[in-house]
């Protein structure tokens, strides 16, 4: 195995993040030891990495063909989105960021007291005594996982769920399987970039015929400066089985933009059934547009089996900039796709996101709801494909697309594609465009309630229909944050 | 007794029928005769199979029948397309009319007449004839004559378009009419001008078939048969004294009796 | 020095040709703007669906740009009295007739209005000659080419064409129709015709355009029209894709529109190999609305691309937009609808539909209608569907004893009514009733129909 010769530095993060705003109650600093590698990105920086995580060759080997293919990609990103953003400078990021710990935890007592508290203050306890009913939890802080909880009760059922990094380790033969087989290295800039310098995520794996008892949950937390944020996802549903993952984000408040470039890769075999849920809450930049998190996910399910069901849910609030298709290639006999979205702007923020339903198989069928909501000086753009092959007999689409305006300073956009190669197929999209009602908010305060909170009950109400497709604590949580996310936009 | 009496007494004979819809059977070994002149009400809870029944008669692709046999004046009726079930004779009035955009009702309407009466070795009418016939049928069927200029049924109230399917009933004159739910959702003058419409077509050769959910419409149409229809077979068959035996009671008492479980 | 050939070169060539030939009857202004489209050209080149290209995604111009077309402009005009406009275009009585041949007015087949009529309807060329001050504001100034190739190549070899001014509260009763007219020759020719547009204020008129081939031989046609809806005028316009199917037709239609006025445009396409047409609507000022309907009816190998740009620049203004495709054979459609929605235009009004009928395997629909909205107080709305000719709706019509055939060819042709029943001229709808009822595709079971 070559030696990288790159090395890390220690060093203690400061506690202020030099931003006092209390808009964001996620914007905290934890002050741990952390493990940093150089700024910049070149193949000894892969190297490093690969190498700290102990990897076998073959992984090594994966990462540098991604990483040779974006050399080629001559830093030039995807340009078709609705988004604008100074120019990334990719060798001015931190690719490798650890809280140093001796060595892997081996038990939740041995975790770092202060990331146990880092996660307590974002509702995520990790010890046994408090650790959340029905949820297993695996911990993201900056690249690394920090704790898993509940391994052992899934252990029991034959699933599998714990970190990349581990199960590179562990369950080699599943990842080489299915690593990449839905997001090839080559797929696109930021999947490229993701291939090659990826520090963790989560994986999971659910045997045959298995119902998964509990929710499994990621939540990634930034907390280093300049740190870019690279996770990778696999999540594999073996034939007959169902799995719910809940997925959350959130960042420290800092000046400048984090980069985020995640990949989550689903497979679902036959007559299995992924369900992921994500509430995305990255620091979105303060009023003027200063800071935030660049988050450039490629999300991509494969209903590889015939009858087997992919569903998204999202809740898009943070980031200064969101650039996210969570996909599903529609493969299976039967298989059927969902896309639940809410995305919300605020201030100077900007979404492009949607979904690419891709019809292979026969008697496939897909959903698409997308809510958006843009306020303050946000833009807001919902774009997604429907691509019916020539193969998808009776293939099947709905769509239907609102977006709401608040204010007069922001933008809502609808880009849908449709490509339909079969006539048997049928597909049918909506999209409506307005601000919030009038007739309905001077209902509302006819009877007595406050206009802030009418225009609130309106907005959720307009939402409802996709936070019901959340888990009931991560339905209660996207009201939350759908409240503080508006806070200060109307009246 | 006429010719056709002679080739078969029943317009319909229906035996030992099964229908699925895909995976799932809904009709299950029913039996059912009906002679010329008669009115059968079939009712029975929802998802019984009242309306399976009719469609599956009027021969709707996607209602297969996989086991039994049933006789439409002596004829293999399953074995007939469903354009040839019509211009045999069997009318089905759609519980759920559809729309039809920029297909005019007149020409419509014009085009099934001719379709009809060439299949029975008629001269096609006149654009005259065919308007005097028209004109007729609307008085019956009490229907604002500007609707026919408009295309089939788009943007009519349920009322219209119930209406519009009897009109086109008395302007096909079929002698089997397979009447869906066609009560559903009317108010009571509407119901009155439907029920008018079914009388008057109503006659020694005619046979109707009405599927209800409510026994209301039986006090405008006299049924000469009531059956009561679950689980996919007829349970229990009375007269006009039965649907208010129902109304009353519901069809629990029936489920009992027949044996039939509950879902 | 060694000149450096470009693929454009052959355009610069019949470009300079032409200037020396005709150059010196034509105003200054003329020729400095084509000498700057030609420039731009020569910089733009033919759109391709290169990366950010968004609005040639799904359509490939390779063929038109490789082709090796023949300006037409000096063509033989022999046989053209035998031409009999009455047997192969739409055609009223009292209609007034400009015919272009090859894109270059012809004399003999035209019917131009008297002095007495109301509004001026004459050829670009004589209006160069006659109406400089209309057209010096007017011209090449809606239709800019400053980010589209076609349109600058167009106006590079801009010369002749059609020109109408209809003055301030003048209402033209009968139609005016221009008719294009490709005559087919051995070698592949292209026409660049230009329309200009002007309407006054208060003013009301009917234009039609249409074109239309004599052979099946190749050709490629150009075309821009610019059109200026004055305030509270009502226009309506028609144009007509009767190409044969080896044709390129590339049309743009660009539209001004001024306070409280009307703009009905109405697209049949039928013909061209590779059809593109483009609508921009500038609803500029408040109370302005516009209405776009379309029919396209493709069949074998064609390609029908329509991009229609609606943009709402000023509050309480309207638009619709009813867009209809039937597709057979292999054929393929684009549709590229974009409603932009500037900031400050509140209370606007817009709504979007594209719908396509597939009747065949083998073809395909791409479609992608944005909304871009940049303020609050709007109604917008879009919708788009694709697929088959109902079921149900063929069991209905069967269960009242029509067979599969007549009931499918009834309700496509109901599909494509919606579209033919706006058409107000008597004349023309009843022409294209029968264009469209006579050439509808026949029927065939696909899959999961059972006769």
């Amino acid at each position: 195995m070559t030696q990288s010769n790159a090395v890390t530095t220690k060093k203690v993060i400061s506690r202020t993040s030099g931003i006092q705003e209390s808009d964001y109650r996620w914007g905290f600093v934890t002050d741990v030891e952390a493990d940093v590698a150089p700024k910049g990105l070149n193949e000894d920086i892969v190297r490093l990495i690969s190498h700290k995580k102990g990897e076998p060759q073959w992984m090594l080997e994966w990462r540098l063909k991604a990483y040779r293919h974006w050399l080629k990609l001559n830093a030039e990103e995807p340009k078709w989105a609705n988004i604008h953003y100074p120019a990334i400078d990719y060798q001015d990021i931190h690719y490798y960021s650890a809280p140093v710990s001796k060595a892997g935890p081996q038990s939740m007592d041995a975790v770092d007291p202060e990331l146990v508290e880092a996660f307590n203050k974002l509702g995520i306890p990790l010890q046994e005594q408090k650790r959340l009913a029905g949820v297993a939890v695996d911990a993201v802080f900056d690249s690394v996982s920090v704790a898993t909880t509940y391994q052992e009760t899934l252990e029991k059922q034959g699933i599998i769920f714990c970190s990349m990094s581990e199960a590179i380790k562990k369950h080699p033969e599943l990842v080489r399987k299915y690593l990449g087989s839905v997001v090839p290295y080559s797929d696109n800039f930021f999947a490229t970039l993701n291939s090659a310098v990826f520090s963790d995520g989560s994986f999971a794996y659910i045997p045959p015929g298995v119902r998964c008892p509990i929710e499994l949950m990621t939540y990634f937390r930034i907390n280093q400066a300049d740190s870019g944020q690279f996770e990778r996802t696999l999540i594999i549903a073996d034939k007959g089985s169902y799995v719910s993952y809940l997925e959350g984000c959130t960042a420290p408040m800092r000046k400048s933009h984090q980069l985020h470039a995640a990949v989550v890769e689903l497979i679902a075999l036959d007559n299995a059934e992924i369900k992921y849920s994500t509430l995305q809450n990255w620091y979105p930049g303060d009023k003027e547009g200063k800071g935030g998190v660049y988050n450039f996910v490629t999300k991509r399910g494969k209903a590889l089996g015939k009858s087997s069901k992919i569903s998204w849910t999202q809740v898009e609030t943070g980031s200064a900039i969101t650039w996210k298709y969570p996909s599903v290639i529609l493969q299976g006999d039967n298989s059927v796709g969902e896309f639940y979205s809410v995305a919300l702007v605020n201030h100077y923020q900007q979404a492009d996101t949607g979904t690419k339903m891709t019809h292979i198989g026969k008697n496939t069928r897909s959903t698409i709801v997308a809510k958006g909501i843009s306020a303050g000086h946000g833009n807001n753009t919902y774009r997604g494909l429907v691509k019916i092959m020539p193969s998808a007999d009776n293939a099947r689409n709905f769509t239907q697309c609102d977006s709401l305006l608040i204010g007069d300073k922001c933008g809502a956009h609808t880009v849908p594609y449709i490509e339909v190669r079969n006539p048997t197929a049928s597909m049918a999209h909506e999209a409506t465009t307005s601000k919030v009602n009038d007739d309905q908010l001077f209902y509302l305060q006819q009877r007595g309630i406050a206009f802030d909170e009418a225009n609130y009950m309106i907005i959720n109400g307009f939402c409802r229909g996709i936070f019901k497709e959340l888990p009931f604590e991560f339905a209660m949580e996207a009201s939350q944050l759908l409240r503080v996310s508006l806070e200060g936009t109307v009246g | 007794m006429n010719k056709v009496q002679e080739r078969s007494q029943e317009v319909l004979a229906i035996r030992n029928l099964h229908v699925s819809v895909g995976e799932a059977e809904i009709i299950k070994g029913l039996n059912l005769t009906v002679n010329p002149g008669e009115v059968h009400a079939i009712m029975g809870p929802n998802g019984s199979g009242k309306s399976t029944l009719v469609n599956a008669l009027a021969g709707k692709p996607q209602y297969v029948v996989t086991k039994g046999e049933v006789l439409y004046e002596g004829m293999n009726l399953l074995a007939m397309l469903p354009e040839v079930r019509a211009r045999e004779g069997v009318f089905l009035a759609f519980q759920y009319p559809l729309e039809l955009p920029g297909v005019r009702t007149w020409q419509f309407l014009k085009s099934a007449v001719d379709a009809v009466r060439t299949h029975r070795s008629l001269k096609e009418l006149s654009v005259r004839e065919f308007d005097r016939l028209l004109t007729e049928k609307i008085k019956i069927a009490e229907i604002d004559s500007e609707l026919t200029k408009r295309s089939l049924n788009e943007g009519f109230s349920g009322g219209e378009k119930k209406r519009n399917e009897i009109l086109q009933m008395l302007v096909l004159d079929p002698k089997l009419a397979l009447l869906d739910e066609t009560d559903s959702g009317l108010d009571i003058d509407a119901l009155k001008i439907v029920a008018q419409g079914v009388n008057q077509f109503r006659g020694p050769s005619k046979a109707i078939v009405l599927v209800t959910h409510y026994q209301r419409i039986l006090n405008y149409i006299t049924p000469d048969y009531v059956h009561v229809l679950m689980e996919g077979r007829i349970v229990k068959t009375g007269g006009r004294e039965l649907a208010l035996e129902l109304e009353e009671k519901g069809y629990d008492w029936i489920r009992e009796a027949s044996g039939v479980a509950r879902e | 020095m060694t000149q450096v050939l470009t693929k454009y070169d052959k355009y610069v060539t019949a470009f300079q040709s032409l200037e020396r030939s005709q150059a010196a009857r034509e105003p200054q202004w003329v020729r400095d703007i084509r000498q700057r489209a030609l420039s731009r050209f020569s910089e733009l080149g033919f759109p391709t669906a290169r990366r950010g290209n968004e609005n040639w995604k799904y359509t490939n111009v390779g063929p038109v740009a490789n082709a090796n077309f023949e300006y037409a402009f000096g063509a033989s005009r022999d046989g053209e009295k035998a031409i009999e406009l009455r047997g192969i275009a739409p055609w009223g009585q009292d209609w007034v007739n400009l015919v272009f041949l090859n894109g270059r007015y012809s004399e003999v087949l035209s019917t131009k209005p008297s002095s007495a009529y109301a509004a001026r309807v004459t050829n670009l060329a004589d209006a160069f000659l006659r109406d400089g001050e209309v057209l010096e504001k007017h011209l090449a100034r809606h239709a800019t080419f400053d980010d589209d190739g076609f349109t600058a190549l167009n106006t590079s070899f801009l010369r002749d064409g059609a020109f109408i001014h209809i003055p301030e509260g003048e209402s033209v009763q009968a139609p005016i129709h221009l008719i294009f007219i490709a005559t087919g020759s051995d070698r592949p020719s292209a026409s660049h015709p230009r329309t200009l547009i002007v309407t006054g204020k208060h003013s009301k008129a009917t234009i039609i355009e249409s074109y239309i081939a004599l052979s099946p031989a190749p050709y490629f046609n150009n075309a821009v029209t610019e059109i200026v809806v004055g305030d509270q005028a009502q226009i309506e316009h028609y144009r007509l894709l009767l190409d044969n199917t080896e044709a390129f037709h590339i049309g743009t239609s660009q539209v001004y529109q001024g306070q409280d006025s009307k703009f009905t445009s109405t697209i049949f396409a039928k013909g061209a190999a590779l059809g593109r047409n483009n609508i921009h609507v500038l609803l500029d000022a408040p109370g302005s609305s516009c209405v776009l309907n379309g029919l396209y009816m493709t069949s074998g190998t064609q390609h029908m691309d329509n991009y229609i740009n609606i943009d709402h620049a000023k509050p309480h203004a309207f638009s619709r937009l009813n867009y209809k495709g039937i597709l057979d054979g292999k054929s393929r459609a684009v549709f590229g609808g974009i409603v932009v929605v500037r900031p400050g235009a509140i209370k606007t009004d817009a709504r979007q539909s594209d719908k396509n009928l597939l009747l065949s395997r083998d073809a395909e629909v791409n479609s992608k209608p944005s909304l871009l909205i940049f303020a609050d107080d709007v109604k917008c709305g879009h919708g788009a569907t694709a697929g088959h000719i109902d079921g149900d709706s063929i069991f209905y019509m069967r269960s009242r004893g029509l067979d599969i055939d007549t009931a499918s060819r009834l309700l496509i042709y109901g599909f494509a009514r919606e579209i033919i029943d706006t058409v107000q001229v008597e004349p023309l709808r009843v022409y294209l009733e029968k264009l469209f009822l006579g050439a509808l595709p026949s029927f065939k079971l696909l899959f999961g129909e059972r006769a």
